[in-house]
Parts: C-alpha cells; sequence; structure tokens
C-alpha cells in the first residue's frame, strides 16, 4: 500500500500469515506530514481570528471557529484514522458515517430540545403571564 | 495534627454512623448476607476448589465460561433486585391512611432506586450480554470472541461495579434520587450523602465494561464469521446482538459523559447541572435519555433474537421474513436514536419539539409489530412444540403487545400530560421488560442450557417456574395500570386515599405469585443438576436444531469447532443435517487459543478501590487503585504468553469421546 507499510511488514511474510489479519494502511510518512502541517495551520488560524479580533463579530468567530474545527475533524480521519472507502471492505467507511450521523443527531436534536426548553421556561414577568403568553 | 484529622485522613467520612446498626431490617441482612457469604468462603475453602475456579473460570478467556459468570452474576443480582421489589409491593400494600408502613422515607427512596439500577444495570444487562458471549460465536462459528482477554475484564469490571452496589447496602446509603440517578435530587446540596457518589462509580466502572464488551462482540461479528456466512446468513440473533451491541457502543459514551459532569459538579464543584452559573438540570435529563432510550433497545433486540431462535427451532420452520426481521432490527436501530424526549415530555419543549418525537415514537412501532407477524407466520402450520422455551415465546407475545400498545398511547403526547410518572407509565416499562426481555432470559436459559451443560433443565419445575412469572405480571401489574390511570404517581411511599388500597394489594399477591417463579427457576436449577444423568443429552442436539452451536458436542469443547464449518445456506446445522453431512473424525490440525489471565480480576479489584476510596473520600486508598489500575494496565501490555495451541493429539481424544457418545446414542 505504501512505504511505510511495505517496510514494516516486510515482503517475506505471505498475506495469510498476516499478524492481526488486517487489511487497512499505516499510513505514509508523506501522508503523516500533510496531516500534520494541515492541523498546525488549522489550529492556529482559529487562535489567530480569537486573539486578534480579525473578524470584528463575536458570533462570526465562533461559527469561523466551529468550521475550522469540523474540518480539522476530517484532516484527522483521514491523515491519521486512515477512513477510506477500501479499509475492511467498507466497515471502516460505514461505521465512521454511522458516528457521524449519530453525533449529528445528538448535537442538533439537544441544541433544539434545550433551546425550546430556554424559550419556554423561562422565568415570566407578571404582565407576559396576564397576557396569556 | 489532631487525632480527628489523621481518622479523617485514613477513612474519610467513614465513621461509625455510616453502618446501619439502628437499622434491623438492614441488620438482620448483613448478617444473612456475611452468614451465607462465611457458608460458601468455607465451603470452597473445604473442598479445594479456590484453585480450580481461578485457574478454569476467574481467569478464564473462554468466551463460553464468561457467558456462563455472566449469567450467573445476573441471576444473583436479579435475587437482590426482586427483594427490593418485594419490599416496595408491602410498603404500598400496608401504607395507608393512618397507617405508614415499615419503611422510613429515606430507606424507601433508597430501595426503589437501588430496585432499578440494579434491574437494568446488574441483572438485564449482564444477562443479555452472558447470553450473547456464550451463543454468538458458536453461531457465527468461531472460536471465540474478537478479544479474548478484553472479554475477561469486561465481566469484572461488571462485577466490580454490582460489589460497589452491593456494598452500599450495609456501608452507608445507596442514592435516593431514582434509577437515573436524577438531578436536582441528586445534586450535592440535596444529596450530601455518599448515595449519589455509590451509584456514580458503580456505573462507571460498570459502564467501561459493557462498552468494552459490546466493542468486542461487534468486531467478532463483523470479522469472525465462519467462511461463507455472509451477513444475509447471519442467524437472526447475531443480527440482533449485532444491532445491540452498536448501539451500546453508540450509546454508553453518552452516559459516562453525562456522569462525569455530574461527578464533577460532586466532587469540584462545577455547575453543569444545577442551577446557578449556566448550568442546566434539565440537560442531565437530556443525556442520560440519550442513553436511555436506546438502551431499551440494547436489551430487547437481542430478546428478539432469542425469540426467532427459538420460534424457528420449535416449530420445525425456516424463520418467516428473515430478510424483514432484519431489516426491522436495522430500522430500530436507527429510530431509536430519535425518541428520546418522549421519556420528558412534560419538561416544557413546546408543540413542535413534542409532536416530532411522539410521531418518531409512534413510527418505531412498525418494525416492531412487524416483527410479531413474523413469528405469528412462522408458527402458522408449523409443527409446534410447546417444551419450555417456546412457552415463554407464546407468553411473549400475549404479554408485550399489550405493552407495545400502552407505549403508543404514551406517546402521544397531551396523553402523556396526564400519565406522565404515573403508575400507568411504571407499568408499561414492567410489561415490556418483563414480557419483552425477561421472558426473552427465560427462555434463552431453558434453550441453550442443555448446550451450555450437557443436560436439559427439569420441565416439572420450569412449568411452576413459567406459570409463576407469566399469572405473578399479569396479576401485579393489572392494578397498576388502574392505578395510574387514575392518578397514582410513581415512587410514592405513602397514599391517603385508602379506596385504593385494594389494588396494592392485589400487587403484593403478584408479586408473592412472582416470588413463587423465582423460587422455582432456582430449585429448577438445583433439580435439574442433581437429576443431569436423566436429562442428559449427548447428541449436543437436543431440540432439532437448526443453527451451528447444534452441530458441535455439549458443553462444546474449549476449541468448540474442530475443523471450522464451511456456511452454504442460512440455518447452516439445518442444512448441514439435510446435506447428510458427515463429521470429520481424522485430520486434526493444532489448533490456536488464547491463554488465561488473571489481569481482568485485578484491574477490577484495583477499580473497585479506586471507586469506593472516592465514595468515601478516602484519597489514599482511590489514589492506591488508580495507581494500581495505570500499573497493572501497562504491566499486562509486557506479557506476551498469551496464546498456546491445543495439540491434533488432544483434539482427537476429545473428538474419539464425542464420537463414542454419538455412536452410543444412536
Amino acid at each position: 500500500m505504501s512505504a511505510l507499510h511495505g517496510n514494516h511488514h516486510g515482503e517475506a511474510h505471505s498475506p495469510d500469515l498476516h499478524g492481526h489479519g488486517d487489511t487497512h494502511g499505516h499510513g505514509s510518512r508523506k501522508g503523516y506530514l500533510i496531516g500534520f502541517a494541515l492541523s498546525v495551520v488549522l489550529t492556529a488560524i482559529p487562535f489567530w481570528l480569537v486573539m486578534t479580533g480579525a473578524l470584528h463579530n463575536t458570533q462570526a468567530t465562533a461559527l469561523a471557529v466551529i468550521a475550522l474545527a469540523m474540518v480539522q475533524i476530517l484532516v484527522h480521519t483521514v491523515s491519521f484514522l486512515h477512513v477510506n472507502t477500501r479499509g475492511e471492505g467498507g466497515w471502516t467507511l460505514l461505521a465512521y458515517m454511522f458516528t457521524a450521523v449519530l453525533v449529528l443527531i445528538v448535537i442538533a436534536g439537544s441544541l433544539w430540545i434545550m433551546y425550546h426548553l430556554n424559550n419556554n421556561m423561562m422565568a415570566m414577568t407578571a404582565g407576559e403571564m396576564s397576557n396569556g403568553m | 495534627m489532631s487525632e480527628q484529622s489523621i481518622l479523617k485522613a485514613i477513612f474519610g467520612r467513614l465513621t461509625f454512623e455510616s453502618f446501619p446498626i439502628h437499622e434491623p431490617i438492614l441488620l438482620i441482612t448483613f448478617s444473612v448476607v456475611v452468614l451465607g457469604g462465611l457458608g460458601v468462603v468455607a465451603a470452597l475453602t473445604k473442598f479445594r476448589l479456590w484453585g480450580y475456579l481461578w485457574k478454569e473460570w476467574f481467569t478464564s478467556v473462554d468466551h463460553k465460561k464468561i457467558g456462563i459468570m455472566y449469567v450467573i452474576l445476573g441471576i444473583v443480582m436479579l435475587l437482590r433486585g426482586f427483594a427490593d421489589a418485594v419490599m416496595m409491593r408491602l410498603q404500598q400494600a400496608l401504607s395507608f391512611g393512618a397507617s405508614e408502613g415499615y419503611l422510613p422515607a429515606h430507606h424507601y427512596d433508597q430501595v426503589f432506586t437501588a430496585h432499578g439500577t440494579i434491574m437494568i444495570f446488574f441483572v438485564a444487562i449482564p444477562l443479555v450480554v452472558g447470553i450473547i458471549n456464550f451463543v454468538m460465536p458458536l453461531q457465527i462459528g468461531a472460536r471465540d470472541v474478537a478479544f479474548p482477554y478484553l472479554n475477561n475484564l469486561s465481566f469484572w469490571l461488571t462485577v466490580a461495579g454490582a460489589v460497589l452496589v452491593m456494598i452500599s447496602l450495609f456501608v452507608g446509603e445507596f442514592s435516593r434520587a431514582g434509577w437515573l440517578n436524577y438531578v436536582p435530587v441528586s445534586n450535592l446540596q440535596n444529596s450530601p450523602d455518599t448515595g449519589p457518589d455509590y451509584y456514580l462509580w458503580a456505573l462507571q466502572i460498570a459502564g467501561v465494561g459493557t462498552t468494552l464488551s459490546a466493542i468486542n462482540m461487534v468486531t467478532t461479528i463483523i470479522k469472525m464469521r465462519a467462511p461463507g456466512m455472509t451477513m444475509m446468513k447471519m442467524p437472526v440473533f447475531c443480527w440482533t446482538a449485532f444491532c445491540s451491541n452498536i448501539l451500546a457502543v453508540a450509546i454508553f459514551p453518552v452516559l459516562t459523559a453525562a456522569f462525569a459532569c455530574l461527578m464533577l459538579d460532586r466532587y469540584v464543584g462545577t455547575n453543569f447541572f444545577t442551577n446557578d452559573l449556566g448550568g442546566n438540570p434539565m440537560m442531565y435529563w437530556n443525556l442520560v435519555w440519550i442513553w436511555g432510550h436506546p438502551e431499551v433497545y440494547v436489551l430487547v433486540l437481542p430478546a428478539f433474537g432469542i425469540y426467532s431462535e427459538v420460534t424457528s427451532t420449535f416449530t420445525g420452520k425456516r424463520l418467516f421474513g428473515y430478510s424483514s426481521m432484519v431489516y426491522a432490527t436495522v430500522v430500530i436501530t436507527i429510530l431509536s436514536w430519535l425518541v428520546w424526549l418522549h421519556h420528558f415530555f412534560t419538561m416544557g419543549s413546546g408543540a413542535s419539539v413534542n409532536s416530532f418525537f411522539g410521531i418518531a415514537t409512534m413510527v418505531i412501532s412498525i418494525p416492531t409489530g412487524a416483527k410479531i407477524f413474523n413469528w405469528l407466520f412462522t408458527m402458522y402450520r408449523g409443527e409446534i412444540r410447546f417444551e419450555l422455551p417456546m412457552r415463554w415465546v407464546v407468553a411473549f407475545m400475549l404479554t408485550f403487545v399489550v405493552g407495545g400498545m400502552t407505549g403508543v398511547l404514551l406517546a402521544v403526547p397531551p396523553a402523556d400530560f396526564v400519565l406522565h410518572n404515573s403508575l400507568f407509565l411504571v407499568a408499561h416499562f414492567h410489561n415490556v421488560i418483563i414480557g419483552g426481555v425477561v421472558f426473552a432470559l427465560f427462555a434463552g436459559i431453558d434453550y441453550w442450557w442443555p448446550k451450555a451443560f450437557g443436560f436439559k433443565l427439569d420441565p416439572f419445575w420450569g412449568k411452576i417456574h413459567f406459570w409463576g412469572w407469566v399469572i405473578g405480571y399479569w396479576v401485579a401489574w393489572t392494578p397498576m395500570y388502574v392505578a395510574g390511570l387514575m392518578g397514582v404517581t410513581r415512587r410514592v411511599r405513602h397514599l391517603d386515599d385508602a379506596t385504593l388500597q385494594p389494588l396494592f394489594v392485589i400487587a403484593a399477591v403478584g408479586a408473592l405469585i412472582i416470588a413463587v417463579g423465582i423460587a422455582a427457576f432456582v430449585i429448577q436449577i438445583v433439580v435439574s443438576i442433581i437429576k443431569r444423568d436423566q436429562l442428559r443429552d449427548t447428541t449436543g442436539d437436543p431440540w432439532q436444531g437448526r443453527t451451528l452451536e447444534w452441530s458441535t458436542s455439549s458443553p462444546p469443547p474449549a476449541y468448540n469447532f474442530a475443523f471450522t464449518p464451511v456456511i452454504h445456506d442460512l440455518d447452516a446445522w439445518y442444512d448441514m443435517k439435510n446435506r447428510g453431512y458427515e463429521r470429520p473424525v481424522t485430520g486434526y490440525l493444532p489448533i490456536h487459543m488464547p491463554r488465561n489471565t488473571g489481569a481482568g480480576v485485578i484491574l477490577s479489584a484495583f477499580a473497585l478501590m479506586l471507586g469506593f476510596g472516592m465514595v468515601w473520600y478516602m484519597w489514599w486508598l482511590a489514589g492506591l487503585g488508580f495507581v494500581g489500575l495505570i500499573a497493572t494496565a501497562i504491566g499486562h501490555t509486557f506479557n506476551y504468553d498469551r496464546d498456546y495451541y491445543i495439540q491434533p493429539d488432544e483434539v482427537a481424544r476429545v473428538e474419539d469421546e464425542r464420537t463414542r457418545l454419538l455412536g452410543a446414542g444412536a
């Protein structure tokens, strides 16, 4: 699969004697370096945004940081976790997507629920109550 | 340094007052437990069984033995959880009008909390995990699970959690905040005692075990199926185990995170779930139910799998609608993530949120209903043999359907505003958990017992066990539906309206009928062990089974299969029998097996020390436990002596014995 992979396991082994029966790659040095560089950049930008206040807007800064964090997650997934369409006959990607969907459900659902609770359960003034909300 | 501060440094907040010497009920229970425990220890020592137990069981990485140990843990904890249930039923039957019953409020609150906690975390989960552990690798033609040592560790971590809950009975107090340890009751200011801490540490430790076990089972199913067994040729029980464990892997981290936040609140004064500094108790409910609802399906999906296997075997037919069963299971797995808010409709989310979750909840009943029809159509025109496991299936269908319908009723948000936290709700979930999960576990124990031990369970006591549970369930919980509809809320220690008392007396009688069933279950096991020669099965296939576990001997050899079977069809063993499969009796090869290790027991002992130390603020003990955990975990990575080979002559000896038994039986 890659130089590192070849070196690590050597050519002497036939595939069926492969230690743990794993078929996925462990990545190449180049892949790791690219991932590392991207991670550093993606970490530095949010720091820069927050510390200099370059966007002059708290909400925009927060959104930008969240967006960069999502990109960061993808970089880690591809460069360090080696999730691709072929690994383990597609199980890795399937598991990853399933996890992503669940995390999305949990976060979006919780935000939605808590937002509604906050709106509905706010302490009311006497005036609001007599208006019947 | 004063004497007091030295004592405090050693014992934390543990004092003589922490022992409930002034409570006669606890004192009697304690002495019975101590005497019983000493008796067991003495007997084990007298018959020199410690070495045997340690070498053959405690340190075993054999999935079959771990499965059996899980089931034993589940049964022992069932007795404890049921004792709590009887105490509650008795209290509620007595405590009307002028009578206060016999349990003081702080004790009663601990009893209902402990009942729920134990029944879900230390009865249902160990029994389900135990049966999956024993059966699933055999059904997929594997020799063990993917990570055998992890399996042992998972079991012992669960035991450590159970032990911590049991300790709370006699040392200090257990939580009074309900089975999910609800804030604000479990906040530090409302429960400054040890109760919520016992709860949190016990479940965190056991939760690690459950998560690791789930990872193990998912990996086993994906990676270790016998050649030819595609996903769609896998027995339904394995499919349900697969989906159940995927759910467990996904939900337990949420629970762990919620508990961790509550621990931080209680130990270092954060405000995640208080009303101060932006904290929000409702977030705790939100998080625990994101775990809690899928958890229901973690338990009930394998139960559905057991019913499927039993129905197909005892009607002598292929399961009706195999692929629809699989898809229904997968759909439930996903939908179970979209319904959690129905546990707190009344919290005030408003119409749009409530309707979304209400409708999602109703939708989930469709795949479940489809399954019921699949079992009915499997039975239709089958040659049904009403052996013990099949009886449980019929009782399940009649009981569970009612629970399902009351569930759909509760899913309607306006109806839920009336019924929320009423006994109607309590009756509903006992209806689905007893009628769905518990009946399946008994069906599974009756069904796979001969596979595990080589002899069937006694049918006479089995029938008493069966009727005790089924009649007892209906007598105990029908009045609770009625009381709930009339507005009685849950977790109430005392009621003023004496006209309600007959309902609670009937419920108490129902609990006693269930007690007869439980007693008969224990007697059934004892009687069967005594009469094992009469109940012996030498074929390994006592029920005319259809799946692979019945192709090997009972009990199966350590290596399960001398040759890994090749699968051509769903119901692989039935297919093999039909094609005139000849069991190979020569040409054995060395079999690669994992070696036993004591690391799981040691790690769990340190986890228990950590938990107990943290509960009582004995920081030195907690520190010792933590350092021990890390040191043992790292030390174990240097243990390279992890596997061995069973030599062909040993395999030949075991297999020749089976050949002889098969010949003698024919």
